[in-house]
């Protein structure tokens, strides 16, 4: 997994609520059987018009959005299906975070563990840093994974600066730190092999 | 205090607890399916891994498979023909046992689970599914997971995980004629909306439960990942005891008695106490329908499809009238009426044999209407037989239904069941997501009994004035 620390990026606004997995990915990106190739996939519908040309009036193809890192979207983010093809579609195009009021369960895990760092922060804080990247696309964002923070380094106006941040968010400490150094769950797994094997014997599994 | 049915299975499932770590989870059934499952052996090739319990993990093929009868092989798409042909190639190189499209046994994952007894009270099951959830009828710990974890449970047959809240979804009273468990859980997202459960096990509780069928109980179970929450739970009960005796993977003889004395302790204790309660009165529950692009969005079908100025909220009014514009629906119009273009009856929320004699109750004697196509499409092969065996594939052919084998078909749409663009659907699945049944598909997810009477009207119908 390739590891999350800081990241400084502008974002794509997508002031939408319930963006569920068949957004992120339509079904027929699944009948891969590989990871490559999701990236194309990303917003499938919204993005490409019934021919197959660019949809200009999506944000992923405005130009003054191209290159962002970071996505910003409604509450409840990622919800309906377990494809983990969602998370890779993300990050294959180029994400590496997404914040948003609240995400799906599944799709927070599946974030996690593809080195996608998923923020939850307020409603409130949400909208306005929609607001924000909408009005001004070349908004920089920080996200600082080692202090759980997010800042706006462009603005250095003391007044702007207390309206508009710092940000803290809140993520398990055991997650943050596979984040931080790149680590999946299966050595740690892998490694409680005596316990898996006690449990085993013990209920005569 | 007393334990909640969701912290007795977690607990006796927890096998190592650090500080500051997630709790690793014994997993008791695996169940695998072509589309999520080939990124997962890969990495066990990568790593050089087996799998470690072949014995509990299970395959078969639901997604990609067309469901069309006769439809060969050969003359399948490539990319469904080369899943199959990975995951064939996967459980034999691994030991897992494949319910092959081949074979006598097949069917959706979720659907021939209970049909094989391998779904049990107490169990942590889980699947690269989230309709995993549905296995929560049985009493089962069961959620879906990503491809990730599909690996890490192949590998470790354990996962990594923190503990959910315990939700309780009380529903007294009994359902009216022509109300059914689909009726209930949709009522229930309706409610609580679709990011509600978030962060929560639902437990599914009161007397409209404890009077459903299994069947019923699993399309409950079945849709609370439309409700957010990643698993739903049922405490078993002599319903579940009855179902699930003489099954293939089923205890028998002693072994039977034993675990039966256990299951009867799988409840929540008098005194537990869950993080939180939604009550709901069966009695008071009319058929639903969603209008809108998240399963949350669902009226009565004597109502009418809410209005922006209705909303206090802005961001449920955009999604409101955002919903409204891609389903091609207006404020305040009412839903009964709405016409239709399509009717799928199937999925693994609605493709049982009961689901399936409900439907054609209605069907019976009547004709779909001339502008509606309408397939039906069983759960399993064994379902797909037992209705043959009652006759129910003639009742539907006679109507004008198209008859079906087995798969997930038009739910999800990556197979070729598709719904055209702009296409209504009545369909008895579980998401209306947009595109979810075919690029530009509009869906109204409804109950089997409500979406045999849209394909007999030709437009959404409360069922109940022809029952």
């Amino acid at each position: 997994m390739q590891p999350f620390t800081t990241l400084t990026s502008t974002a794509l606004p997508l002031r939408t609520e319930n963006v569920d997995t068949d957004q992120i990915i339509p079904a027929r990106y699944l009948t891969a059987v590989t990871q490559e190739g999701m990236g194309d996939g990303l917003f499938s519908w919204w993005r490409y018009a019934r021919d197959g040309s660019p949809n200009p009036d999506f944000v992923l193809n405005q130009p003054q959005y191209r290159g962002s890192k970071i996505l910003v979207a409604g509450r409840n983010f990622g919800i309906g299906s377990s494809r983990e093809h969602a998370v890779w579609a993300l990050t294959q195009y180029g994400f590496r975070a997404v914040i948003s009021p609240a995400f799906a369960d599944i799709f927070y895990n599946n974030s996690l563990k593809n080195g996608l760092l998923p923020i939850r922060m307020p409603e409130e804080t949400v909208g306005r840093l929609l607001d924000l990247v909408e009005e001004v696309p070349r908004t920089s964002i920080c996200i600082d994974l080692p202090t759980q923070s997010v800042t706006l380094p462009d603005l250095n106006d003391d007044t702007v600066r207390n309206l508009e941040g710092p940000w803290s968010f809140d993520i398990d400490p055991f997650r943050k730190q596979c984040l931080l150094r790149g680590l999946d769950d299966l050595g740690y797994l892998l490694d409680k092999e005596e316990r898996i094997s006690a449990f085993e014997a013990a209920a005569s599994y | 205090m007393g334990k909640t049915l969701f912290e007795k299975i977690w607990d006796a499932h927890v096998i190592a607890q650090d500080e500051g770590a997630p709790a690793v989870l014994y997993i008791d059934a695996h169940l695998v399916h072509e589309v999520t499952s080939p990124q997962a052996f890969a990495t066990l090739r990568e790593r050089g891994l087996p799998v470690r319990r072949p014995d509990r993990t299970f395959a078969t093929m639901d997604h990609a498979i067309p469901t069309r009868i006769g439809a060969v092989e050969l003359d399948w798409p490539d990319d469904a023909a080369t899943q199959v042909r990975t995951l064939r190639q996967n459980c034999a190189d691994f030991d897992v046992p494949l319910f092959d499209i081949e074979g006598d046994i097949q069917g959706i994952v979720h659907v021939i689970g209970p049909e094989l007894g391998v779904t049990q009270p107490g169990m942590t099951i889980v699947c690269g599914d989230s309709h995993t959830s549905t296995h929560g009828a049985f009493g089962a710990l069961a959620f879906g997971i990503g491809t990730s974890e599909v690996g890490h449970v192949l590998a470790t047959q354990c996962l990594m995980q923190k503990q959910a809240k315990t939700f309780a979804i009380n529903v007294d009273g009994a359902l009216g004629h022509g109300v059914t468990a689909k009726d209930i859980i949709l009522a229930v997202i309706a409610k609580n909306g679709a990011g509600g459960g978030v962060g929560y096990v639902f437990e599914y509780r009161g007397e409209a439960i404890r009077a459903l069928d299994m069947a019923s109980r699993m399309t409950i179970c079945n849709m609370s990942i439309e409700g957010g929450a990643r698993a739903g739970l049922i405490a078993p009960d002599e319903t579940t005891f009855e179902y699930i005796k003489g099954r293939t993977y089923a205890p028998k003889g002693d072994a039977w008695d034993r675990a039966v004395a256990h299951w009867r302790t799988l409840k929540s204790d008098e005194d537990a106490v869950f993080d939180r309660e939604l009550t709901l009165d069966a009695s008071a529950l009319e058929p639903m329908v969603t209008y809108g692009t998240n399963p949350g969005q669902g009226v009565p079908v004597t109502r009418q499809v809410p209005r922006a100025s209705d909303l206090d909220d802005p961001a449920e009014r955009r999604s409101l009238q955002n919903a409204l514009e891609y389903m091609g629906l207006t404020e305040g119009q009412p839903i009964e009426g709405q016409h239709v273009d399509i009717v799928f009856i199937g999925s693994c929320t609605n493709s049982r044999i009961e689901d399936l004699r409900a439907a054609a109750a209605i069907a019976r004697g009547r004709r779909v209407a001339n502008h509606v196509e309408a397939l039906v499409v069983p759960g399993s092969k064994a379902v797909k037989a037992q209705a043959e065996a009652e006759g129910l594939d003639r009742v539907f052919s006679e109507a004008g239904f198209e008859w079906r084998g087995a798969g997930c078909s038009m739910c999800l749409a990556m197979n070729d069941d598709k719904a055209g663009e702009g296409k209504y659907v009545a369909s008895t699945s579980n998401r209306n997501f947009m595109g979810r049944q075919g690029p530009g598909s509009r869906s109204l997810l409804m109950s089997p009994i409500m979406a045999a009477a849209a394909a007999v009207n030709g437009c959404v119908t409360d069922v109940r004035e022809i029952l």
